[in-house]
């Protein structure tokens, strides 16, 4: 896949503008799962205004990402990262077909509490 | 008066408290919850891409539903909440996204977002007023130090969700108040408990819910209460040392259509 | 019919880059009226004047067009040489073919044939122009200062030091300013008060200055070199000429937990008080809101132990009205509110505290003495945790904050940093930056100092979250350099809050008819060219009411628009704008809707006899202008339904002329 095709297809999706990012970190600072992160939010907004986008479609740090929202609410320059990070993962489970998480996986993952909510959930933030 | 109630799969199943409770105080406060015929799973997270429509449609119906109505939708899970509310701000933003939704279901009229969503929080703020929740309160939770649990969901983004001040929100402690306990300030109260990431990383869930859990007792906290499903099985899970319960269990307390809290 | 002459002017390659300056000359020597026409490299400098005299003589000329830059720019110096040739200054008109034509185009056909369209229309009008002479007016030889920081403080000692009388009208019970509640200055660190309270003290002393505080400016009215002031002195309920400053009142006041201002509420006041012991006057103000007396009636203690007999408490606000020449603005600043910015916890924890508040910690006439102390325990602090740009650098739709660099923050923070290593050595110091900023003599080699010789841990990151916890503060950031997010368990945390314009600059603007930006700050006359003026004639600015400023900075401007200001009250008389409005008293209808519309007060209406037919008279009201107060803005010829009223030099029938020759 043409590598500026998938660039602006992000951009595009995401509606995110990374020029307006002031390169500050508060996105990473502020990001809960950012130890379980190969490339934390801030290394999102650069690598896709770089176009260097194959790492990120590779990482799992797709799958870490838990939609706080925090690192939207609180960048001081309306980048959105959290919206990056999405239309990565997105492109990599349509154009890519990849399924992070299968049924048979369920099983095993869950107890007697689990809430549906979590199910949907991952189901959603993990497959097509 | 009636609302239009979108309750979501979990208060279904795992999370009945949620809404039993809603539906009970609801009818006290004057307010009768109607249920949306045939909702669909609001799909748990909202996909913030553009491009992403048939994820999207469950609550547009709902939404469009409740517009037939002419009433506002209340929903009482954070999740779904959130996803409603954050789907119609797109239909009344997004006019090459609502294009398509509207395109999508031809058979039925034009949506761009009139309802107004509300999350059975804002209900009681803006539709009913604490003062008069107040007022119909019989049990009176006095000496009950509580914390409000806000997670993620209910306040961001901050722009659609439009809630309250994101970083110092209020509207729980007023609740809090307004039932006659007193509300424990900390500030791990909008951080993520972990989210769906407990089925993948369960170690990350325990840490972030239990940061969580720690600030609140530290604080001075005897009582979280969420509206939150997810937040509540995190936290639970994690082994809160104190009691973690829905907002809508108080208040049911208070209303005098509950027993008692610490089961 | 006119004789006009038309000036192309290349301006290097700012025009001729996309205009073909040639083409515009040749084509306009064919518009009506016109007898010479040419093009040249610099039309303003000495040589392109000396065409432009040289031609008025040569030809005859009767009105001239300069197609230049922005008549803000040049116009001045056409109507000069225009004068110098012998021509009446008016007869000039300038087409702006720069900012509005080749700054705005890319393409040189397009430029060209806009460039030949301004020209004619430009044409159009100066054959319609008349000699216009302006008239003269008086100037008040006094001067207003509005705010008594160190701006105001320098800008009205430079005036007074020239021999002119100032008025300085300040807010506060005392003069003196931000600058009175810092610690140590950079990149000298020299003791704040040490150098601001000797200027005080001669603000004091000087026989030329008058001090209002405890005042504010209610009314303004006039125009340049004759402005009316309306002051507001505020009852301090203390006969200012009567006390001594003793202080006995403040010892004995019953009331003693107020929030003091001066500390930032960081400690408490009595209902009666002198903000600090080197305030300017030091006179004693009670605080209506505090005072027992004042509220119930019941107490009078400081009356009673006042021995020079100061205390009124039947004191009322009282207005003072004055004269003036010349305005200055020196209203500053203020740290915005970080009530939107919980993430870092300021409201949950008494120890996260803004940059100003951390100067009167470590203030010796502060409330902790100068020790650094936490607010909430007292407790040394072993780490401390500043944060820079909070609220600084948000984007244009940020609810939050400020678009603008708040420009002081970089250094001031290196100087708490620096100045917390140096007195505490066991204390861990980190700073969270996103960019260093220190473009000023000897800064940079000052926050270097913090870094290598002091050992102040700097990290390119920001604070995501603050968490008070226990008797700590759990501090989530992140190091970009090392990509790690770090976790700093802290006893303070210190935030750099934007600042922002005093609250009062926007009701002062709009008395004063001066522009903002939309941030609140003032808008200089030129950014480059004339900083310290505003755009409104006698209205001059001075420190941070016009933009983010250090102390040097301010100092700097300050002095500058006392040099301004100097410069006006030196003139006996002022030229005024002879574009002015008049009304055709025949065509007048009495219907007072120009009346309205004047910003200026500068029309009335007035019953006036009017001969009829047969000898007959008839007494009707007409407007009339006061060309003295009238700035020529042209609302009223606008607002007149009957096309009475119209402007000299922009009359309804030139602009007309001008849109035709457009539209042609």
């Amino acid at each position: 896949m043409n590598k500026n095709f998938i660039q602006e297809e992000i951009l595009r999706s995401s509606g995110v503008n990374p020029k307006k990012c002031m390169k500050c970190g508060k996105c990473s600072a502020t990001c809960p799962a950012y130890d379980e992160m190969e490339y934390h939010p801030h290394q999102f907004v650069s690598m896709v205004e770089n176009g260097d986008i194959e790492p990120l479609m590779n990482s799992k740090s797709l799958y870490r990402c838990l939609s706080c929202f925090a690192c939207i609410d609180r960048c001081p320059r309306s980048v959105q990262p959290a919206k990056l990070v999405e239309a990565v993962r997105l492109a990599v489970v349509r154009q890519q077909g990849k399924n992070h998480l299968t049924a048979n996986d369920i099983p095993e993952l869950i107890d007697d509490e689990t809430p549906q909510q979590l199910l949907v959930s991952a189901f959603r933030k993990y497959t097509k | 008066m009636k609302v239009s109630y979108f309750p979501g799969c979990t208060l279904k199943n795992k999370a009945k408290d949620l809404d039993e409770y809603a539906r009970k105080s609801a009818e006290v406060l004057g307010i009768t919850l109607e249920e949306i015929q045939d909702w669909q799973c609001c799909g748990g997270v909202f996909t913030t891409a553009k491009n992403e429509i048939a994820t999207k449609l469950s609550s547009v119906r709902a939404l469009k539903d409740a517009a037939a109505k002419e009433q506002p939708l209340v929903s009482v899970c954070s999740a779904c909440h959130n996803v409603i509310k954050q789907t119609n701000h797109a239909m009344q933003t997004d006019s090459d996204f609502a294009t398509k939704v509207n395109n999508y279901m031809a058979e039925e009229s034009l949506y761009t977002g009139e309802t107004q969503v509300y999350h059975y929080l804002e209900m009681l703020r803006d539709l009913v007023g604490f003062d008069a929740l107040k007022e119909k309160v019989v049990n009176a939770l006095s000496g009950k130090k509580i914390a409000a649990y806000y997670g993620c969901l209910l306040l961001r983004p901050n722009g659609v969700m439009q809630m309250d001040d994101p970083e110092n929100p209020q509207i729980m402690e007023n609740f809090i108040r307004a039932i006659g306990a007193t509300p424990v300030l900390y500030a791990m109260r909008n951080e993520c408990c972990g989210g769906y990431i407990s089925m993948e990383s369960p170690d990350l869930a325990a840490n972030k819910s239990n940061a969580v859990v720690k600030n609140a007792v530290a604080a001075g906290a005897d009582m979280i209460i969420t509206a939150c499903p997810l937040c509540k099985y995190n936290l639970i899970k994690n082994g809160a040392e104190i009691p973690v319960v829905y907002f809508t269990e108080v208040l049911a307390e208070a209303l005098g259509v509950k027993e008692d809290t610490n089961e | 019919m006119q004789r006009v002459g038309v000036f192309v002017c290349w301006c290097g390659s700012n025009i001729a880059g996309t205009v073909d300056v040639a083409a515009v000359a040749e084509a306009l020597k064919n518009e009506p009226g016109v007898v010479f026409s040419t093009d040249y490299q610099y039309m303003c400098s000495q040589a392109g004047q000396d065409i432009i005299k040289n031609a008025i003589a040569e030809h005859n000329l009767t009105g001239i067009v300069v197609c230049s830059c922005s008549p803000r720019m040049h116009e001045a110096t056409f109507r000069k040489t225009a004068a110098a040739a012998g021509l009446n200054p008016y007869m000039v008109e300038i087409a702006n073919i720069r900012e509005q034509c080749s700054w705005v185009h890319k393409d040189m056909t397009t430029g060209t044939e806009k460039a030949i369209i301004l020209g004619k229309a430009a044409v159009a009008k100066v054959n319609l122009n008349t000699p216009l002479t302006p008239g003269e007016s008086p100037v008040t030889k006094r001067a207003l200062v509005i705010g008594g920081g160190i701006a105001g403080i320098q800008t009205a000692l430079d005036i007074a030091d020239a021999g002119f009388p100032v008025d300085i009208v300040e807010t506060k019970p005392t003069i003196g300013g931000k600058m009175a509640q810092l610690d140590k200055t950079f990149p000298t660190l020299d003791c704040a008060a040490c150098i601001l309270t000797p200027k005080m003290v001669d603000v004091a002393q000087n026989e030329k200055i008058r001090i209002f505080s405890y005042s504010e400016v209610e009314e303004v009215g006039g125009f340049v070199g004759n402005f009316d002031v309306k002051i507001k002195k505020k009852a301090r309920y203390v006969k200012e000429d009567i006390c001594t400053g003793c202080g006995a009142c403040v010892d004995k006041c019953p009331m003693k937990k107020n929030p003091n201002e001066f500390n930032l509420g960081m400690d408490n006041r009595p209902a009666i008080y002198i903000p600090f012991a080197q305030a300017v006057p030091k006179v004693a103000t009670i605080d209506p809101n505090a005072c027992n007396m004042l509220k119930n009636g019941k107490c009078g203690l400081c009356a009673r132990v006042c021995a020079a007999g100061a205390i009124d408490y039947t004191q009322k606000d009282e207005i003072i009205e004055e004269k003036y020449g010349a305005i200055v603005v020196a209203t500053g600043f203020n740290p915005i509110s970080m009530e939107k910015f919980d993430e870092f916890a300021y409201n949950q924890s008494k120890d996260v505290i803004t940059s100003l508040e951390f100067e009167r910690l470590t203030n010796a006439a502060g409330p902790t003495a100068g020790h650094l102390e936490r607010p909430s325990d007292g407790k040394s602090p072993k780490t401390i945790v500043f944060v820079q740009c909070v609220g600084s650098r948000c984007d244009a739709c940020s609810e939050k904050g400020k678009e603008y660099c708040s420009k002081i923050c970089c250094m001031y923070t290196a100087k708490h940093a620096m100045l917390t290593r140096d007195k505490y050595p066991d204390t861990d110091v980190y700073v969270f930056y996103i960019d260093v900023r220190t473009p000023g003599k000897n800064f940079d080699e000052f926050y270097r100092r913090a870094v290598e010789e002091f050992g102040v841990k700097y990290i390119k990151g920001m604070v995501g979250k603050v968490t008070p916890e226990g008797d700590k503060l759990k501090v989530q950031a992140s190091d970009l350099l090392s990509n790690k997010q770090l976790h700093i368990d802290a006893d303070l945390v210190v935030l750099a809050a934007a600042i922002e314009p005093d609250k009062s600059a926007r009701p002062l603007a709009t008395m004063l008819t001066a522009s903002m930006d939309t941030n609140d700050f003032f808008t200089e006359a030129h950014p480059k060219l004339r900083p310290v003026e505003s755009p409104t004639a006698g209205v001059f600015l001075s420190g941070a009411c016009q933009g983010p400023k250090d102390i040097p900075e301010t100092v700097s401007q300050a002095g500058a628009a006392a040099s301004k200001v100097i410069g006006l009250l030196a003139k006996d008389k002022l030229t005024g704008n002879p574009c002015v409005a008049h009304s055709n008293e025949l065509m007048c209808n009495g219907c007072s809707s120009c009346e309205r519309v004047c910003p200026y007060g500068a029309i009335t209406y007035e019953d006036k006899e009017f001969r009829m037919p047969n000898r007959t008279t008839k007494i009707r009201r007409v407007a009339s202008v006061n060309p003295a107060v009238c700035q020529g803005c042209g609302a009223c010829t606008v607002a007149c339904p009957s096309g009475a009223m119209d402007l000299k030099g922009f009359a309804n029938s030139q602009i007309i002329a001008e849109v035709d020759a457009i539209c042609k």
